[in-house]
């Protein structure tokens, strides 16, 4: 099978600012990939290149084994693409949004497959409302039910969930969930990082660069060291104790507990024990948790 | 003075007909970070509103910094800072202006403000970029300086709402030591948020939906108390047909893609371990690893919610 993307050595430059450096990148088919970084690294800039919507400066992209810039026509009939300022029509409804959408993209028969999506994405019941009248969750759907009329074997997603409530993450994510049976391949770009944990592979994207691509399990074994979850007494002291000490190479201070960062658990850890005993700090709960692809990332960009 | 900086007893607003708020209490220590976590339209907002004075209540009372937010609204506006995810900074004024601006806006003295102004570069880490428009400025530092001018006036309380959103991890993770050493100081934090990694960061939760207060404690004892279905991960090979299948058993309650692992939820662990073992070697697909997890506080809002609304289904309402 052929990979979904390729893309070989693709920059882009806005004037001086080089915002995509050098980005080789291959994306199997089937899958769902994360393009993970800081806000203007890169990855809008990255994932409007792949839709064609973006010329690079130089470089090239295959999406599904054909270069964009000979095959465009073909290419961008097989892929969908939600951005972030995704336009539904507010004074049509449900069912029309997806109508125009079908138009734009000259799919003459569309109503089995607006049945399809509409069931899949749970909008039926709501149909023949206007889409000002939906909530923030179903319009998000309903963005997607409409970048899929066209059944794209490649579907690309720019922050799909920023500003979207946790009920209705979680219902997208299903929804993402089930589109993978279809066989179709996910690219989304996220600055959260316990969303990437939920694609299969995932990309760092630091200042233009692609860092790393990996698994998530993979990445986080790059690691070095462990991370160590501790429940202790005047956990704000214990934090600014640990943040002192040269054994701790990351520490974390959350509402009711410290995640540190060891590179020799063996070791460090006794170590740091005992700075917190010196200062009458008492250990109430410790044990070695998985490190968060937060904590990788943390790792490698600084 | 009080321990508590925040006290809520009974809140009620209704708008008309609708009950957006209905009767929910709890108090906020001084010094704490408290996490207020909701959907959309579940009542955040509004709580927030009547908590700043905004609002009044339709019902019931709080006080805020010892003040009654409904007798004495001005005080209660004097003795908090608020700063929304939208940051409501001006793009076209440099980070100086800006400053000079909330100061004025705060009542803050030209002096006071040439007094603090210092303070916020410094703690925003700006310095160098006094002179730089606002819009120049990348989502972290946007954040940061507003946070600065959300606390100008040096409040006792300070209200964030959905103050992370875009910001990347490592800024997110500067802002939340700027706001455990404002803790630290005794200020009190009230922060709603959408991402409930960043609940994390709270000592204390409440977890509001349909108006009413349905979960409360510190992060590790809501995952500890509310999680009634233990969540398996599963290595295996697969995955996508693995899901597919296991959607349609009746002994999955709730099961999805993570990575490139699954993650199942069952009623019982041991019982749900035999089911999943047996599950896969009667479909040939290789398992490497069942392992029971620590549920993410996502896991615990998610599932006290559809609990919440099988419960008033079952009521009719």
């Amino acid at each position: 099978m052929s990979s979904a993307i390729e893309s070989v050595g693709l920059s882009k430059s806005f004037g001086d600012i080089r915002a995509v450096r050098d980005l080789t990148l291959e994306v199997p088919s089937g899958i769902m990939f994360a393009l993970v970084g800081p806000d203007g690294a890169g990855k809008t800039t990255t994932i409007r290149m792949f839709c064609g919507l973006l010329q690079p400066t130089s470089g090239s992209v295959k999406i599904q084994g054909r270069d964009l810039a000979v095959d465009r026509g073909r290419v961008l009939r097989d892929i969908g693409y939600l951005s972030q300022r995704f336009s539904l029509y507010g004074d049509l409804s449900v069912d029309e949004n997806i109508e125009f959408f079908a138009r734009l993209h000259k799919v003459a028969e569309f109503k089995k497959r607006r049945e399809e999506l509409l069931n899949f994405t749970r909008l039926e019941p709501f149909r023949h409302r206007l889409a000002e009248r939906l909530s923030g969750g179903m319009r998000q759907k309903l963005s997607l039910a409409c970048t899929l009329i066209h059944t794209p074997r490649v579907l690309f997603l720019d922050e799909p969930t920023t500003g979207v409530d946790p009920v209705s993450r979680r219902d997208f994510w299903k929804i993402l969930s089930n589109l993978l049976k279809t066989g179709i391949t996910i690219v989304m770009t996220t600055p959260y990082l316990d969303e990437a944990e939920r694609c299969s592979r995932v990309g760092l994207i630091h200042e233009g660069k692609l860092v790393v691509v990996d698994t998530p399990q993979a990445l986080k074994s790059r690691l070095h060291g462990a991370v160590i979850e501790l429940v202790c007494t005047e956990i704000r002291r214990a934090f600014a104790v640990l943040k002192a000490a040269p054994e701790a190479a990351e520490v974390q201070l959350f509402g009711d507990r410290l995640n540190l960062v060891v590179q020799d658990p063996e070791h460090d850890a006794p170590a740091l024990e005992a700075r917190l005993a010196r200062e009458g700090i008492e250990i109430l709960d410790k044990r070695i948790i998985r490190p968060s692809l937060e904590n990788v990332f943390i790792s490698l960009t600084q | 003075m009080s321990s508590n900086s925040i006290v809520v007893t009974a809140l009620t607003k209704a708008f008309g007909k609708f009950v957006a708020v209905e009767g929910i209490s709890f108090s906020c220590a001084r010094g704490e970070i408290f996490g207020f976590l909701g959907a959309n339209g579940a009542g955040k907002s509004t709580t927030i509103r009547m908590l700043c004075g905004l609002l009044a209540p339709t019902s019931g009372r709080a006080t805020v910094g010892g003040f009654d937010i409904e007798r004495e609204p001005e005080k209660v506006k004097a003795h908090i800072g608020y700063m929304s995810q939208k940051f409501s900074l001006y793009e076209d004024l440099t980070v100086e202006e800006n400053i000079s601006f909330f100061g004025g806006a705060y009542g803050l003295s030209r002096a006071a403000i040439h007094g603090r102004l210092p303070w916020v570069v410094e703690m925003a880490g700006l310095k160098g970029r006094e002179q730089s428009l606002t819009r120049t400025l990348s989502a972290g530092w946007k954040q940061r300086l507003a946070l600065g001018c959300a606390i100008l006036h040096e409040p006792e309380i300070v209200f964030l709402d959905e103050p992370t959103g875009g910001v990347d991890p490592v800024s997110r993770r500067n802002f939340w030591e700027l706001i455990n050493r404002l803790s630290e100081k005794g200020v009190t934090i009230f922060v709603t948020t959408h991402y409930l990694d960043e609940a994390e960061y709270c000592n204390d939760i409440r977890l509001i939906h349909a108006g009413r207060l349905v979960a409360g404690g510190s992060p590790r004892e809501l995952k500890r108390i509310y999680i009634k279905n233990p969540i398996l991960e599963v290595e295996c090979d697969t995955v996508v047909d693995a899901l597919e299948s296991l959607q349609k058993e009746p002994w999955v309650i709730e099961t999805s893609i993570f990575g490139t692992y699954l993650h199942v939820s069952v009623a019982d662990e041991a019982e749900g371990r035999a089911r999943l073992v047996r599950f896969f070697v009667a479909r040939d697909i290789a398992v490497r690893r069942i392992e029971r997890i620590m549920p993410s506080l996502e896991d615990v809002f998610i599932q006290r919610i559809e609990e919440e609304n099988r419960g008033r289904r079952e009521k009719g309402i």
